[in-house]
């Protein structure tokens, strides 16, 4: 039960409930679609990127609470950042949880990011982690395909 | 929302003998497993069931003493291996109803089956500006077939659509049917939601006009009594491992006259008769349709399940997962955040149910954390959910050794749900 604990904490079901840069950018600068075909979860991430920094991010979508508490924190956690260091973070939060590496150690501080450190004991929702990740990655190069975690 | 619950095997007599459910658990050794320090709860079996003991000792039995290729041998063991193969040929020739062991073809899978049907029956009958009429409600294999034959042969896919309980539009099938319909492809029953179709009902009507009729059986192999006699249907396709059989192993049932017009379905060793560079003669239905060397452990093991079932009585499961299905909807409908998708009239154990303000995802994993298996996502039925304007659902399919004492902690664990998201 602590596991589930782990996973569900407070942070992360407010982030859900309340999700922080949620909705489109109309003159955003890049857009891409991400979709889970495994649980039907979509999201759509735009991003405004002057003098590679990123100065405006949200996103747009269906999804569980892993996925959506994510992309929230997520767009909080990049918002202001350089590319470089958005780019930094994700590589950080992927190995945190798709390698179990302590998030206290090498690269930038997760910050609220952490709360997700659990989702690396339940693999079935570690593509519910990385999704938003990897689409903000493609608006981020102007990929026009579409992102998915299959 | 109430739902009333009829007999799903529409042969329900009064006399059916109670199922023995302890004796039954027994027979399958992963349900006394625990996961997650919770003793299992297995509510998957719309995905794929568990395995009697017997099945599982058929397999050894196979590898350990009768292990060798089949049909060709002079020697004990293949003898024995194709007797026990052909044997299992026979038990799913009864368990379908069929007139003849010929009419099975063992196939990997009824998702094989269908592609079976499509590329062989379809590609010799479907013709530019045909149709071929599936339903709203069934599982991408029996969809994505039917629209590789269409963009092989010119036909056209068209749809019957689905009320909002889940049932078939009969009226609307009889007008999507016409001069142009060839093949009629429907579910039995419906994965996502449940549903009993009318198989009988509608290949009556598509045999009027003229059209082929494959059922889809999947998932009604573990559920109901299934004549494809009384049925009538051209077609019939089982998979293994939804009815206590191993992976890897299917059946479709054909009419003999059917088969034997058909082509091959792949070449290869066993479906001829004889090769040269100018000419192969092909083997006899079915082995015409059983290129290489098949699945014999699977074939065994599917015969064992087959004949497992039959030990317990398909009215007497049908009777006991009845009362389980009712139980069950009743119990999880007493959660007020709860709504069920899917609310036929006529159902087997397949219950898809949506919580508010929870993903199914998130409520698979707390339920998972308590050793509760139900299965969360679009169940390969993502126009079933988009016609209900949702992603995703739970679903819990029970199985003839599920008790009333885990459909309790089911409900249980939906409240530990949503106290997680309150």
């Amino acid at each position: 039960m602590s596991d589930l604990g782990d996973l569900y904490q407070e942070l992360l079901l407010d982030h859900y409930r309340r999700p922080r840069n949620c909705g489109a950018l109309d003159d955003a600068d890049g857009v891409a679609d991400g979709n889970n075909p495994l649980c039907g979860d979509v999201v759509r991430v735009f991003v405004k990127v002057k003098g590679g920094v990123v100065t405006d991010v949200s996103f747009e979508g269906s999804s569980c609470a892993i996925s959506t508490a994510l992309a929230s924190i997520m767009t909080e956690s990049v918002k202001g950042k350089s590319v470089e260091q958005a780019r930094a973070l994700f590589r950080k939060f992927h190995n945190v949880v798709t390698q179990g590496a302590d998030p206290s150690e090498n690269g930038p501080p997760l910050g609220k990011l952490e709360v997700f450190a659990g989702v690396g004991k339940f693999p079935a929702r570690v593509k519910c982690a990385t999704l938003a990740w990897h689409t903000l990655e493609a608006a981020l190069e102007h990929k026009p395909e579409p992102v998915t975690t299959e | 929302m109430a739902t009333t619950l009829h007999s799903t095997s529409g042969r329900r007599t009064g006399d059916v003998s109670p199922i023995d459910i302890e004796r039954i658990r027994r027979d399958f050794p992963i349900l006394s497993t625990s996961v997650n320090d919770h003793p299992l709860v297995y509510l998957d079996n719309a995905a794929s069931a568990q395995k009697p003991t017997c099945v599982i000792d058929a397999l050894r039995h196979y590898y350990q003493s009768d292990n060798a290729n089949i049909h060709r041998g002079v020697h004990a063991l293949s003898i024995r291996a194709t007797q026990d193969y052909e044997k299992a040929r026979g038990t799913t020739q009864r368990f379908l109803a069929a007139a003849r062991p010929e009419e099975i073809v063992f196939v990997r899978s009824a998702t094989e089956a269908i592609n079976l049907v499509a590329q062989t029956y379809g590609r010799a009958n479907v013709h530019p500006g045909d149709e071929i009429l599936i339903s709203h409600m069934e599982h991408h294999s029996n969809i994505v077939p039917w629209q590789l034959l269409c963009e092989q042969s010119g036909a056209r896919l068209r749809v019957i659509p689905i009320n909002d309980a889940g049932e078939l539009e009969l009226d609307a099938f009889k007008e999507l049917l016409s001069d142009k319909t060839r093949i009629v492809a429907v579910t039995h029953v419906s994965n996502a939601l449940g549903t009993v179709n009318p198989v009988g009902e509608i290949t009556r009507i598509a045999h009027e006009r003229g059209a082929a009729v494959l059922i889809d059986g999947a998932q009604a192999a573990p559920h109901l009594k299934i004549d494809v006699r009384n049925i009538g249907c051209d077609f019939y396709a089982i998979t293994g491992h939804k009815v206590f059989g191993p992976t890897g192993i299917g059946a479709l049932y054909g009419r003999l006259d059917l088969l034997e017009a058909m082509p091959p379905y792949q070449g290869g060793g066993e479906m001829i008769l004889s090769v040269s560079f100018e000419h192969t003669e092909y083997n006899h239905v079915p082995h015409k349709f059983e290129a290489g060397t098949p699945n014999i452990a699977g074939a065994i093991g599917l015969g064992a399940a087959l004949d497992y079932v039959e030990s317990i009585g398909r009215d007497a499961i049908a009777s006991y997962e009845h009362e389980l299905l009712a139980y069950a909807t009743q119990a999880l409908e007493s959660v007020p955040e709860l709504r069920i998708v899917g609310t036929a009239r006529d159902k087997a154990a397949v219950i898809s149910f949506v919580i508010d303000g929870v993903h199914p995802h998130d409520a698979g994993t707390i339920l998972d954390q308590h050793g509760i298996a139900v299965r969360t996502g679009h169940h390969c039925a993502q126009p079933v959910m988009d016609r209900f304007g949702i992603p995703a659902t739970c679903r819990a399919s029970p199985a003839l050794y599920n008790t009333r004492g885990e459909i309790d902690a089911l409900v249980a664990g939906v409240r530990r749900v949503l106290e997680v998201f309150r």
